[in-house]
């Protein structure tokens, strides 16, 4: 009868905004960004020509649009930790390249980000590192924003480690880390200090070296 | 591990640098890619069809054949290029594949010819891109099913049976097959006659017959020939007991075939002649013996195993059950609504036939299937316009929308079936993807205990270079976490177990010597029992208080299927020796000095700071024992 043709019919209307939702995703992801040219990026970089076509050509590969969104970025980050949960640390990574904080990467960032980690000197490195960890970007580090990483650095664990995590792990980590770079005891972390700690600590240095044939 | 993931990898080992300062330890060397870097376009010949690529693209899925070290075989010398034997059509799709990451199936081509491709190439049709799985699907099931009925019709009819089956296969298999041999044929004709005759006779005993002399009233044929309907009915009942009877008999599970459809209906229809036999002469109680006798008409229904159409229209209208409910479902919510309009509406008249809702639903229902009988009509002005209503949405309801229902239903059905399998394969794909990180994560364990991360010489070199550089550079990585966080990764189960142990209340320290603990031996393996003995017999040590170390080498064989149980090792156990050609090895196990005087039952105090823990849980034939080594 007609209420049964009318159950019908709302059904069918009811459908119909979800299908604009889809159109209008559709057209958004048609965007697509083009890098510069190959000179710039080879200019403003450490890479070489074959090495910029390489990473390119992957980056590309991965991300037709030419960019890669937070959502993308924790999704691939999380399949090289399927033990535990990579996306707080992944959230930190993804704002550490996005120079620009527009929420997306594009392939300079990418490019850059690599750059200073591969190719750059101790400093840059060091400096790299500082931004990482410096989460609200106010060139400090405090002790919340250090917890913040060191639980996320954790939570990529998982729960099955040897040893089991008991306790305030995390926090322990944290203070020891204060303990070595705070040297005027502050409770905050400059630059200066960071990157004067770390060079006195042999173990890092040795550390750095070893990243650099990652490509 | 998906294919572009490999493209991140080396930003995610640069972004590791992030970790250097938070490590208490060095980071582990990197794994030293002897390989030259750059990239190369290879070419790849099928069939005369030269397509070329690139080394990167194809490397991206390691575990297929033109990923793998398994495209060397056909690579031809002389002209320099892979060279497959195979259709040039498909490859282009294979091809396809490794580019973007999504397998399309080609619609023009067979199925079987598409998974042969697949299977050759080394490529899980899992895999295949949601816009052309339910097509692959479907092809897939309407092959399976051609070639399930084919190869039914072949095992159904004619094979002979094995010469030693028993006379009661024999006569099962006569009763399912009648066309195996004559007497089966004959005795499926015989049932199927008296079938038809007992049915024949139920009717005709309602028809008048020609009263006896003597009496004007018009008798029924049962009565006037009682007898003889009576030693109808009592041959056929004895026959159709008769088949019941070797059924059962000649069923290979009884219980089985007593809750089938067939042989319930069997009863049903033998069953009122007998409680006909029992029940007494009695008027009252022979009035509901009457309506017993209805049901001798199921015996039609014995015709189904006769008839291959009734089976299907039977299955039919199970398979369509949910549909007809709603159809049935939206018809009693009109009929309800009219009937309470009608009977509201000829409440006022006198001597109406409306007497109550229920009452009006026959009006409703005669009037909407338009029959109209006539027997109950509206006598008020309001009664007949409803009235007219309803008759002409009973036009709209019934006969209209019964295409379109028909439509929407097989629509609905396929998207519910759709629905299903959507989750069916959503469940598989979990399932897939918990695997492939249980791959993983046991791959990188295993690649640990293997002392991976030593460069200890040659003997390691062997199994070492199974491993794609990719694999190498991942564990790497993981590696360096574990340095960052000074917690090495484990499985669940040594995890759990060492939860447990550590929750019975173990400590251990070097300035005491060991003693027993006993009652807490029995934890949850209680093949820990057995190990402690078995060491406790190998063990040769007197007391001491440091580390006294007897090596004990066992076999243990390691089988290729995967490395399921391997806890962490630390590579600190020196002793460890990797025997890999014949693929089992040979392990050292540092046993604990034990005081002699312990108890066999005395457990072993895993420190907090355990170096190294082999465990090999896994219960196959080949192991001999396994073994828990902890030093102090």
């Amino acid at each position: 009868m007609g209420a049964v043709v009318g159950t019908l019919t709302l059904q069918t209307r009811q459908r119909q905004p979800s299908r604009d939702n889809i159109d209008d995703e559709l057209e958004m992801t048609m965007v697509s960004h083009r890098p510069e040219g190959l000179e710039q990026l080879e200019a403003q970089t450490n890479f070489t020509k074959q090495e910029l076509q390489v990473l390119y050509r992957g980056f590309k590969n991965e991300c037709p649009s030419g960019v890669v969104n937070e959502e993308t970025f924790k999704h691939i980050y999380a399949q090289f930790f399927p033990h535990g949960d990579a996306s707080t640390y992944a959230h930190y990574l993804f704002n550490a390249f996005d120079t620009r904080n527009n929420g997306s990467i594009k392939f300079e960032d990418f490019v850059m980000g690599l750059s200073t980690l591969l190719r750059g000197t101790v400093r840059e490195k060091l400096e790299w590192t500082f931004h990482l960890y410096d989460i609200n970007k106010d060139g400090l580090i405090n002790k919340e924003e250090m917890t913040e990483i060191v639980r996320a650095i954790y939570d990529m664990m998982g729960k099955y480690t040897y040893p089991a995590l008991k306790g305030d792990v995390p926090k322990q980590h944290v203070d020891a880390f204060f303990e070595k770079m705070d040297k005027n005891k502050d409770g905050v972390v400059t630059l200066e200090e960071f990157v004067l700690a770390c060079q006195e600590d042999e173990n890092m240095m040795r550390s750095i070296q070893l990243f650099e044939n990652v490509m | 591990m998906a294919a572009g993931v490999a493209t991140w990898l080396p930003f995610a080992r640069a972004a590791a640098v992030g970790w250097l300062p938070l490590a208490k330890k060095t980071m582990p060397k990197p794994p030293v890619d002897k390989k030259s870097r750059n990239d190369e376009i290879l070419f790849v010949n099928v069939s005369g069809l030269r397509f070329q690529t690139w080394k990167n693209t194809l490397d991206r899925y390691p575990d297929t054949l033109l990923g793998s070290s398994e495209k060397e075989f056909f690579y031809n010398e002389d002209t320099q290029e892979y060279f497959f034997d195979r259709d040039p059509e498909m490859f282009r799709h294979i091809l396809n594949f490794y580019r973007t990451g999504k397998l399309h199936y080609p619609k023009q081509e067979c199925i079987q010819a598409f998974d042969e491709e697949l299977a050759f190439y080394g490529i899980v049709p899992d895999i295949i891109g949601d816009c052309c799985m339910e097509e692959y699907r479907d092809r897939k099931k309407e092959n399976q099913e051609r070639l399930a009925e084919d190869t039914e019709a072949e095992n159904a009819t004619d094979t002979p049976l094995p010469p030693d089956s028993t006379s009661r296969e024999r006569l099962w298999r006569a009763f399912e097959n009648p066309h195996t041999s004559t007497m089966a044929l004959v005795f499926y004709y015989v049932t199927g006659f008296f079938i038809a005759v007992s049915v024949i006779a139920n009717v005709v005993e309602t028809v008048p017959c020609r009263p006896p002399k003597g009496s004007k009233k018009d008798l029924p044929c049962g009565e006037k020939y009682t007898l003889a309907f009576f030693c109808m009915d009592t041959a056929c009942v004895l026959i159709f007991t008769f088949e019941y009877l070797m059924r059962l008999f000649a069923a290979p599970s009884r219980c089985k075939f007593m809750r089938s459809v067939m042989s319930v209906i069997d009863v049903v229809a033998i069953m009122p002649y007998y409680i006909g036999l029992v029940m007494p002469e009695n008027e009252d109680v022979s009035g509901a013996f009457v309506t017993l006798r209805v049901f001798r008409v199921f015996r039609i229904f014995k015709f189904s195993r006769h008839s291959q159409g009734l089976r299907i229209l039977g299955y039919t209208l199970k398979s369509c059950a949910s549909e007809l409910g709603f159809l049935l479902f939206s018809l009693t919510m009109a009929i309800i609504i009219f009937a309470t309009v009608m009977f509201y509406a000829e409440k006022g008249t006198k001597g109406t036939n409306f007497t109550s809702i229920p009452a009006s639903f026959w009006y409703t229902i005669v009037t909407m299937t338009t029959l109209g009988y006539g027997d109950m009509v509206p006598n008020t002005i309001a009664g007949k316009i409803f009235g007219s209503i309803c008759s002409l949405s009973g036009v709209l309801v019934i006969a209209l929308p019964v295409p379109v229902i028909v439509s929407n239903f097989s629509r609905i059905y396929h998207q519910n079936q759709r629905a299903d399998k959507m989750r069916a394969q959503q469940k598989v794909r979990l399932a897939r993807i918990r695997l492939a990180k249980k791959g993983t994560t046991n791959a990188f364990l295993q690649y640990k205990e293997e002392g991976g991360f030593q460069g200890r010489g040659s003997d390691n070199a062997v199994c070492l270079k199974n491993r794609s550089s990719f694999e190498h550079q991942h564990h790497h990585l993981l590696h360096c976490l574990e340095k960052t966080t000074n917690h090495e990764f484990t499985d669940e189960l040594t995890f759990s177990e060492m939860c447990m142990t550590e929750s019975v209340g173990y400590r251990t320290s070097r300035s005491t010597s060991i003693s027993s603990q006993q009652g807490v031996s029995t934890s949850c393996c209680p093949r820990r029992a057995k190990r402690r003995a078995i060491r406790l017999a190998n063990s040769t040590v007197s007391v001491s208080r440091g580390s006294v170390q007897e090596l004990d080498t066992l076999q243990v064989h390691k089988t290729s299927s995967g490395p399921q149980s391997r806890s962490s090792l630390n590579a600190r156990t020196e002793d460890l020796k990797l025997n890999c050609e014949d693929r089992d090895f040979t392990a050292a196990i540092i046993s604990i000095p034990t005081p002699p005087a312990n108890t066999p039952d005395e457990s072993l105090p895993p420190s907090p700071a355990i170096p190294g823990i082999l465990r090999n849980s896994r219960p196959t034939s080949f192991t001999h024992e396994t073994v828990k080594i902890s030093s102090l």
